[in-house]
């Protein structure tokens, strides 16, 4: 088993003709996702590149096709209405890829989200992937591998670490998840831990942040009192200077909120293992959890 | 901590984690998202109909002593243009024994201030022994103030929805007035809908205490910031102080606002604001090219693919006793060229004695990476040591790419080995 999608998840690409979204389309029917339709408004009725069919607008897609989840690689001016479409047409989970969306557009977004039952990934993040079974987003296929741990990050790259060193020490993921380093995005660390906790096939979980906000510090709260299976964590941006922006918009401390020493605190005072070094992060679960 | 006492459901909506969103509040009040000068938020209060006190921009160059005589009110404020805080409190290198806020009372003292201010080089706390060069002077009516209040809506990141925050202690920081008077201080969020309601303000005037009229007018001024805040995109559009004057009426006499720079490409008159004198060179030479980049205070640059992992980055060689000299993700889509900019602006800083590349490819692709690397360092004749970390995408090419240029690059296995080989070369 795993979290929010599986070998059975249909998906809807939005932006399926743009320079990514031809790419990662790509990609992810070659990891053996199951991408049913495709959205380019006026291109409707074509095929793209690999046969899948395109519609004008979601809800067309949905009368023909059907679709669990979509995946989004429209550009940030016309994001925002794209996740909005998505959640209109009853899309259980929506994973947007766009980077730079403005903030008073996703402060629109998340009222929608409230008064739905869509659940958003992202948006800037690399997106969902339950290995050997279906990948929604851009990460390199080849590092994942089935396995036990669950992996939640706000960082891609990051996330990639981490996913890297658990199958090199011959273990593998449930299902990893990219939340995003943006100042609102849909699904929290909160939000990925509750559902690994839950989830019978996870069995440990890895939790990667970095600096700016209280989204690790609220999970670890959770953890303290909800989760017994183990947690190992990784925090980046101890050095980071204080009041700049470290490329996430998210990504800045603020006051005593946000800064590391807040997290490590927080973290640590929950039981979760933390990890040194970004190189230590799966030694530091496999300190706690045996394979 | 609670900022009003009242048991009201108004009350509870105003006590919601309080002192977190001050201090994102106090985030905002950094430079990285986009700044304004004072004169350039005094014109936008103007354009959304918030009273400013009368006034006139000069730089050097400008007619500065007949711009003020002709001015017809002669109790003056002469404020330097910089984007740094605590100006007056602040001193000049040319010292004429005044900050970079001054008020006289003659239009010639005005004169000789403004003067002294502009092209001299005013240090504050906030930017060091460094300081920075005065190009503006904001010179305007000196305002008899009866009491001053602060006035501000900015995007709550926790409750994900904008909020209001008025204060009767104006005038002081904000963090200053939540810390000692918790008690002045209320908040209410607006709901983005509906957007900031006339009641909402108004249940905040008559709790501090403004009588009808006064109450009336904090409502238009209000919604009037509430206009700019969201036609403008901002994470902050702050008034302080907002300030009651001895004949009754509302003025903002200093004014903070803040831009979201993800909106910036359907706002290009505030774009246009952007002033580079005020911008590290190297930061603003990245953002020409796509990249983000900071400058920081080491001598080991590093060139990342993604915002966690180039903190990351840094991190690692801090734990390995070195000190990093900038933040740098070279982003998502980087291409050779983007690259090869990356590392010329990382050659622009002298204090550079090494160089560390951590590439974890997804979208980007390693042997792209790599080809970017060589000519680059050919390109550039490249001196310093240089550490390279590939993983991911097309590993395996980039790797053979960068062994077989002949260059002396050192190729690590993973991150803690490069950033452990990166400050002992570096040493």
């Amino acid at each position: 088993m795993s979290i929010l999608v599986n070998k059975d998840t249909r998906v809807v690409v939005c932006g399926i003709t743009g320079k990514s979204g031809t790419f990662h389309t790509k990609q992810c029917l070659a990891y053996g996702t199951k991408i049913v339709a495709g959205i380019t408004p006026g291109k409707g009725g074509q095929l793209s590149e690999d046969g899948i069919p395109i519609f004008n607008s979601v809800r067309e897609s949905m009368e023909n096709e059907g679709a669990d989840a979509a995946l989004i690689f429209v550009p940030p001016l016309f994001a925002a209405e794209s996740i909005m479409e998505c959640i209109d047409a009853n899309l259980k989970l929506v994973v947007c890829i766009s980077e730079g969306i403005p903030v008073h557009d996703m402060v629109e977004v998340n009222e929608k989200l409230e008064r739905s039952n869509t659940r958003l990934i992202g948006p800037n993040c690399p997106g969902i992937i339950t290995p050997g079974e279906c990948k929604i987003g851009i990460m390199p296929a080849y590092i994942h591998r089935p396995g036990p741990i669950g992996i939640v990050s706000r960082s891609g790259t990051l996330s990639y670490e981490a996913v890297w060193q658990v199958t090199q020490r011959g273990s593998g993921q449930s299902t990893c998840i990219g939340i995003g380093g943006d100042l609102i995005v849909g699904t929290t660390h909160l939000d990925a831990i509750k559902m690994f906790n839950d989830d019978p096939a996870t069995e440990a979980i890895i939790m990667v942040g970095e600096i700016g906000g209280d989204s690790e510090e609220i999970a670890a709260d959770y953890v303290k009192t909800h989760v017994k299976k183990p947690v190992a964590a990784f925090i980046a941006g101890r050095t980071a200077p204080k009041g700049r922006r470290m490329g996430h918009a998210g990504a800045i401390v603020a006051g005593k909120i946000g800064t590391a020493e807040s997290k490590l605190h927080a973290l640590e005072d929950a039981g979760i293992v933390v990890a040194e070094t970004p190189t230590a992060i799966a030694d530091a679960l496999f300190s706690v959890y045996e394979k | 901590m609670h900022v009003s006492s009242a048991t009201t459901i108004v009350a509870q909506i105003v006590e919601i984690s309080c002192i977190p969103n001050v201090a994102i509040h106090t985030a905002l009040r950094y430079r990285n998202s986009m700044n304004i000068h004072e004169y350039q938020a005094q014109n936008l209060f103007e354009e959304f109909e918030i009273p400013i006190p009368r006034g006139i921009v000069l730089r050097a160059g400008d007619e500065i002593s007949y711009s003020i005589m002709t001015l017809d009110f002669c109790k003056i404020c002469v404020k330097a243009q910089i984007y740094s805080g605590g100006r007056g409190r602040g001193r000049f290198r040319r010292d004429f024994g005044h900050g970079g806020v001054k008020i006289v009372n003659s239009r010639e003292e005005a004169v000789a201030v403004a003067k002294n201010m502009i092209s001299n080089v005013l240090i504050t706390e906030q930017t060091g022994e460094m300081g920075c060069v005065v190009n503006a002077v904001y010179v305007t009516e000196a305002i008899e103030v009866e009491n001053e209040y602060y006035a501000a809506i900015f995007l709550d990141r926790k409750l994900r929805r904008p909020a209001l925050m008025i204060s009767s202690g104006g005038g002081m920081e904000i963090e200053a007035v939540a810390e000692n008077f918790p008690e002045k201080l209320h908040r209410m969020v607006i709901d983005p809908l509906f957007g900031l309601r006339s009641y909402q303000i108004r249940d905040i005037a008559y709790r501090i205490g403004l009588p009808k009229d006064l109450s009336n007018e904090m409502v238009r001024i209000l919604l009037s910031l509430y206009g700019l805040f969201t036609h403008k995109d901002c994470l902050l559009a702050e008034i302080n102080p907002l300030a009651l004057t001895k004949d009754g009426r509302f003025i903002a006499l200093d004014g903070k606002i803040t831009f979201d720079d993800n909106a910036l490409f359907r706002h290009p008159e505030i774009a246009e604001l952007r002033d580079p004198d005020e911008e590290d060179p190297r930061e603003a030479e990245a953002v020409n090219y796509g990249l983000s980049y900071i400058t920081l205070d080491g001598n080991i640059a590093c060139l990342v693919n993604g915002a966690g992992l180039a903190m990351a980055t840094m991190d690692s060689i801090k734990h390995h006793g070195g000190s990093p000299a900038n933040f740098l993700d070279i982003g998502g889509g980087a291409n050779g060229k983007q690259i090869a900019r990356a590392l010329e602006i990382i050659l622009m800083d002298s204090r550079v004695r090494g160089i560390l590349v951590n590439i974890f490819g997804g979208i980007v692709k390693c042997d792209v990476v790599a080809g970017g690397i060589v000519n680059a360092v050919r390109t550039t004749k490249l001196s310093l040591p240089l550490v390279v970390r590939l993983e991911g995408t097309n590993v395996e090419i980039g790797k053979q790419l960068l062994n077989e240029s002949g260059l002396e690059i050192t190729l690590a296995t993973d991150l803690d080995d490069a950033a452990r080989r990166i400050v002992a070369l570096a040493k």
